[in-house]
């Protein structure tokens, strides 16, 4: 797991959910454990979008459940 | 209602919160109008230079994350998180508890003229310079008016009747009316009711200014708002909330409640006129003001008190002027009349809540707030304005005029309750 791409998405969802850093580990649901609803999962994943410069089609947002989730698929887009 | 004791057909206020341009919260904000304090100053929430009003009375010392938790603080419309803040102060100042025994019973009719039109202006600009998809997904939530209703029932889980009314800048005075209509008439012991406006942006000042409606006094800003006076030219946007908590009487006398008055009418009409020009004989009003009398069982001599709607654009003060006299008569000329839009500036869809509030302050104190800036006496504004110093009265029953873009006027009536 690429640590860069992980502080990245760690800084984007802290700012997007307004949580605290440290809960935002790569096991930690963005719905179940960072309180995040369907519009804050939107938001985040259109937040993503412009940090890493990728895009995420709507079939493939339900991939990314978990912190980890994220890192591992935005690793593999910009592979 | 089911469960429901039966509604005692009289509605009381017993509760008031308010984020304005003098104060967030309702105590300094009367402390101030009583004081003849202006909130109006060069504007600081975008650079005005371009504009040709470049004044406004914005809202200073307000932190929405003193209401709200942070994610929602930073992100909600500025509209939403003064409503709730306004709706959690007057829930406070009314003691009343709520809880699974009543909060069904418990209603909001919070309005907005406008809605998040910041929200909905920043959208635009990224739809615009990066595609549809950057469209936040909080764009239509954050717009639409009715969330301030929404958002407040959230926050304190009240699941009574939500609505909202729009109708330009008598939305709080509708809402007040139509919530003390919900009460009145049983849909809900309690409802929390008011407006919010939050309009001072680019597209929300530029839109008034084309509108020729703004007064352009931009050296002197405290002065510029000036209701009644001969050299008036044009009303001071502001921004801000209040709210209302509305109540069976009933319901406040059995649990001890502090009353602030009891709503005894509500008159409110069309102009089938003009998009944004009063009735030239200020009929409308008149009627709005004679109905909300008639309601009330109010003969003019009760009168005692008149918050004017009082814009300080040309037409509005000779107009209404026009309208108090057809509506009182003689007495007209022994009425006190003011305008608190000489301080704390039109609050479009939130004003008429801000003015009931000094309505019902003003009965509470025996204290008249004043129409600062009255200088030059205008020969079609002969009335007694309350020019310049507060005026301490026994004010047993006051009108609140509110009149909106579109020929709504609404009259509402207090009186005290002993």
């Amino acid at each position: 797991m690429s640590n860069d791409i992980f502080t990245r998405v760690q800084k984007v969802t802290v700012e997007k959910l307004s949580v605290k850093e440290e809960e935002v580990v790569e096991s930690a649901s963005f719905t179940d454990d960072l309180g995040a609803d369907s519009l804050d999962v939107v938001e985040l994943v259109m937040a993503f979008e412009e940090e890493f410069g990728i895009e995420i089609p709507d079939e493939e947002v339900g991939e990314i459940k978990t912190v980890g989730d994220a890192v591992n698929y935005i690793s593999k887009k910009q592979e | 209602m089911i469960g429901s004791p039966r509604p005692s057909g009289r509605v009381v206020v017993t509760g008031i919160g308010a984020v304005t341009p003098l104060a967030t919260g309702i105590e300094p904000t009367w402390q101030k109008m009583l004081k003849g304090e202006s909130g109006v100053a060069r504007i600081t929430h975008i650079d005005p230079s371009d504009y040709t009003t470049q004044i406004a009375a914005e809202v200073k010392d307000f932190n929405p994350e003193d209401f709200l938790d942070k994610k929602e603080a930073r992100r909600v419309d500025r509209f939403i998180a003064m409503a709730v803040a306004s709706a959690t102060m007057a829930l406070e100042d009314s003691k009343l508890e709520v809880n699974d025994d009543n909060r069904e019973e418990i209603g909001v009719l919070v309005g907005s003229g406008i809605g998040g039109l910041q929200t909905l202006s920043d959208n635009h600009r990224k739809q615009i310079e990066a595609g549809p998809g950057k469209i936040s997904p909080f764009l239509v939530p954050y717009m639409i008016p009715d969330m301030a209703s929404g958002y407040i029932s959230i926050v304190h889980k009240l699941k009574g009747p939500n609505t909202c009314v729009v109708t330009a800048c008598s939305t709080a005075a509708n809402a007040i009316g139509d919530a003390y209509h919900i009460v009145k008439r049983g849909d809900a012991i309690v409802m929390v009711a008011g407006g919010s406006e939050a309009p001072i942006n680019e597209i929300g000042l530029g839109g008034f200014c084309a509108a020729r409606a703004l007064s352009t006094r931009n050296d002197d800003p405290a002065r510029a708002s000036r209701p009644f006076d001969l050299n008036r030219d044009g009303f001071v946007m502001g921004e801000g909330s209040t709210v209302l908590i509305l109540e069976d009487y009933e319901h406040a006398r059995s649990r001890g409640a502090k009353i602030y008055a009891e709503i005894v009418g509500y008159g409110f009409t069309g102009d089938a006129y003009h998009i944004t020009a009063p009735d030239p004989e200020g009929y409308g009003a008149y009627r709005a003001m004679r109905n909300a009398m008639q309601r009330a069982g109010l003969k003019p001599e009760d009168v005692d008190y008149i918050n004017a709607h009082g814009t300080s654009t040309t037409l509005n003060d000779k107009l209404e002027t026009a309208a108090i006299k057809r509506a009182l008569g003689e007495q007209a000329y022994k009425v006190a009349i003011s305008s608190t839009k000489s301080m704390v500036g039109h609050l479009l869809g939130a004003a008429g809540a801000i003015e009931a509030a000094a309505c019902l302050l003003a009965m509470r104190d025996g204290m008249i707030p004043p129409t600062i800036n009255h200088e030059t006496p205008d020969p079609e504004c002969d009335l007694d304005y309350v020019p310049n110093q507060p005026r301490k009265a026994d004010v047993r029953v006051a009108l609140s005029n509110s009149f909106g873009f579109g020929g709504h006027n609404v009259c509402l009536a207090f009186r005290k309750v002993d």
